[in-house]
């Protein structure tokens, strides 16, 4: 079963009526050749008008949508040797975190990434996306060995938060946050960022400083979730979708307020559509960025890196009274 | 007891005439959040904000904060002339703003600055929970950023007060960044070798809790204080069941290993003091090695 959005139904039955026209061309005498040719000219039409413009709202739809492609298949295709390594070394392995080593293009790399489920079996195993303290602390036991190693690290981002349960509070879900953020700062191999899926919130962020930073062009990145912040605002979460607009969560919101360094654009209708397509596209924005980062002395890469987000926030100076 | 069942029982509360409510201005009694005693603000104020029946501590204002640790007149404020602007034009967020300006007396959330902790020269931010429930967006960051660059560049111990429900949504994505901004300066800060002590006051949650509050050298909390990244009413709704009354607070925390003490309000000055002696010798020798 397909999982289709609201906003995109004209376009999934149009392309209904397309197949069963083909269907009827091909099992019958009847030629149906030039009406096919019609309305497949509307369809593109159709597609871009409904994906030309997508509202933010739609994007969310996009960016949860069931099927859209996880950190695990996007290793598969961007990486050879993928190795998945297991474990913090404290407490436990969190599965909501894949960790592990490979070659990109010949060169080792360390990827850390969120995982999430495609059904509910596996969403039971990953949680959902949402790690536990330990999660984060498995994914920093790799960034420090990238570091040792000296490799990049590329992280795919995609959860919906760090998960709030009571275990991981008592197992300082706080301060594995903390200590990422921090530690990510002071690494000295080059680090690459990129939100697949939804950014939800600090549990995003903990793997989310980095040199580069991308975003998946229907992916999301939030302080707070359309529905959480509709609930804090007007008591009501069914106005997320009013939320979700005046958050400016979107790519290409970040993007014009200068937190991410571009949007990789996705096929037609989202990343879902057509993994091959997607994977390429972003596996030309790592090479370039790797090789852009590349040049860099080790200070000069801290040095930018914290210019990079100093910057970040905006605000007015008034004249002392 | 079936005899209370015949006794005669008011049906009605007394509500003091109004020339009666007129005699007790407002503002001059306090009622304790801890045990619920009624006392004259003063005395609370005398006291530090800690109830001196039960040692609830209640809500400390910055500058008061400011005042029980530094040496008096010491203290030298720095960047009170930023203020939020509205990057994202969010709905009434302007008007909220100054609402709590006017409020608090306050341009934002937290105020920064430098001074003398029983003679010893120490940069602090302070968050002051009355103005936005002391959440983090630009200004708060980019204050925060700007202290522990100045206690760097001065080779001086850096001292962080929160108080903080956590990001501020308003300005969205942008606060969540200021988590990583101010972790990144804080990193840079420990590579030079500066100390730097983090004071936990109540609430200190989210987006706070998961940045510098946890990135001190030593992290501290006043007792009773609320402190963790998931709101209680999220967790219970996530995993179904009831939560313990001390989930959470500083004794929590200081039980599951988050915390290094917890230090009761009038103990504070004394303890950061008796810190800030232990690593003079250190930190100067440190201090001199890099700056050669």
């Amino acid at each position: 079963m397909k999982q289709v959005l609201a906003f995109e139904k004209p376009v999934i039955e149009l392309r209904e009526k397309i197949d069963e026209l083909k269907k009827i061309t091909q099992e019958s005498e009847i030629d149906l050749t030039e009406e096919i040719k019609k309305m497949e000219t509307r369809l593109g039409k159709l597609e871009k008008d409904i994906y030309g413009k997508l509202e933010p709202w739609d994007r969310v739809q996009i960016a949860r949508h069931a099927e859209r492609p996880t950190t695990l298949d996007y290793i598969s295709i961007l990486f050879t040797n993928f190795i998945e390594f297991h474990g913090d070394r404290y407490y436990g392995d969190d599965a909501s975190i894949v960790a592990g080593i490979a070659k990109f293009k010949d060169v080792p790399i360390t990827i850390i990434g969120h995982q999430r489920g495609k059904n509910t079996k596996e969403n039971i195993y990953r949680n959902f996306g949402s790690p536990h303290p330990e999660g984060y602390r498995k994914a920093l036991r790799h960034m420090k060995q990238a570091e040792k190693f000296n490799r990049p690290i590329i992280t795919f981002i995609d959860t919906k938060g760090a998960y709030p349960g009571k275990a991981a509070e008592e197992r300082g879900q706080s301060e594995a946050i903390a200590k990422n953020l921090m530690e990510m700062a002071g690494l000295t191999v080059p680090i690459i960022c990129v939100v697949i899926g939804e950014g939800g919130s600090g549990g995003a962020l903990a793997l989310g400083v980095g040199d580069r930073i991308y975003m998946l062009e229907n992916s999301t990145y939030s302080v707070i979730s359309p529905e959480g912040a509709a609930a804090l605002l007007w008591k009501d979460s069914q106005q997320a979708e009013r939320a979700a607009k005046s958050l400016k969560i979107t790519a290409p919101d970040l993007k014009e307020l200068g937190i991410i360094d571009d949007v990789i654009e996705e096929p037609m209708g989202g990343a879902h559509r057509d993994l091959e397509t997607q994977a390429k596209a972003i596996d030309k924005t790592i090479t370039e960025a790797l090789a852009e980062i590349k040049k860099l002395d080790v200070e000069t890469l801290l040095d930018l890196r914290f210019d990079k987000y100093k910057k970040i926030g905006q605000f007015e100076e008034i004249n002392p009274t | 007891m079936l005899k209370d069942f015949f006794s005669k029982k008011k049906k009605y509360a007394s509500i003091p005439r109004e020339e009666a409510k007129k005699d007790v201005p407002e503002g001059l009694m306090q009622k304790c959040g801890g045990c619920q005693k009624i006392f004259y603000q003063k005395e609370l104020q005398k006291n530090l904000n800690v109830c001196p029946e039960c040692g609830h501590h209640h809500q400390l204002n910055a500058y008061d904060r400011i005042a029980c640790l530094f040496d008096d007149n010491s203290f030298q404020e720095w960047d009170e002339n930023l203020i939020s602007s509205n990057p994202l034009n969010f709905p009434s967020y302007i008007e909220k703003l100054e609402k709590d300006r006017k409020k608090t007396g306050l341009n934002e959330a937290v105020v920064t600055g430098k001074g003398k902790i029983n003679g010893f020269p120490t940069a602090i931010a302070v968050m002051d929970s009355r103005f936005r429930m002391g959440s983090m967006g630009s200004v708060v960051g980019e204050k925060i950023t700007r202290a522990i660059e100045n206690a760097k560049d001065q080779g001086i111990p850096m001292i962080i007060c929160t108080a903080s429900g956590g990001a501020r949504m308003q300005e969205g994505v942008l606060s969540l960044m200021q988590m990583s901004k101010t972790s990144i300066a804080i990193q840079r800060f420990h590579k030079k070798g500066g100390l730097l002590i983090s004071i936990m006051t109540n609430p200190t949650t989210g987006g706070v809790s998961a940045s510098f509050a946890m990135l001190g050298d030593y992290n501290f909390a006043e007792p009773g204080a609320l402190i963790g990244f998931a709101g209680r009413r999220i967790i219970e709704q996530t995993i179904r069941e009831k939560l313990p009354n001390d989930f959470q607070t500083a004794e929590f925390q200081l039980k599951h290993g988050q915390l290094d003490k917890v230090i009761p309000r009038q103990e504070m000055k004394e303890v950061i003091s008796t810190i800030l002696d232990l690593h003079q010798s250190g930190g100067n020798e440190s201090e001199t090695s890099t700056s050669v």
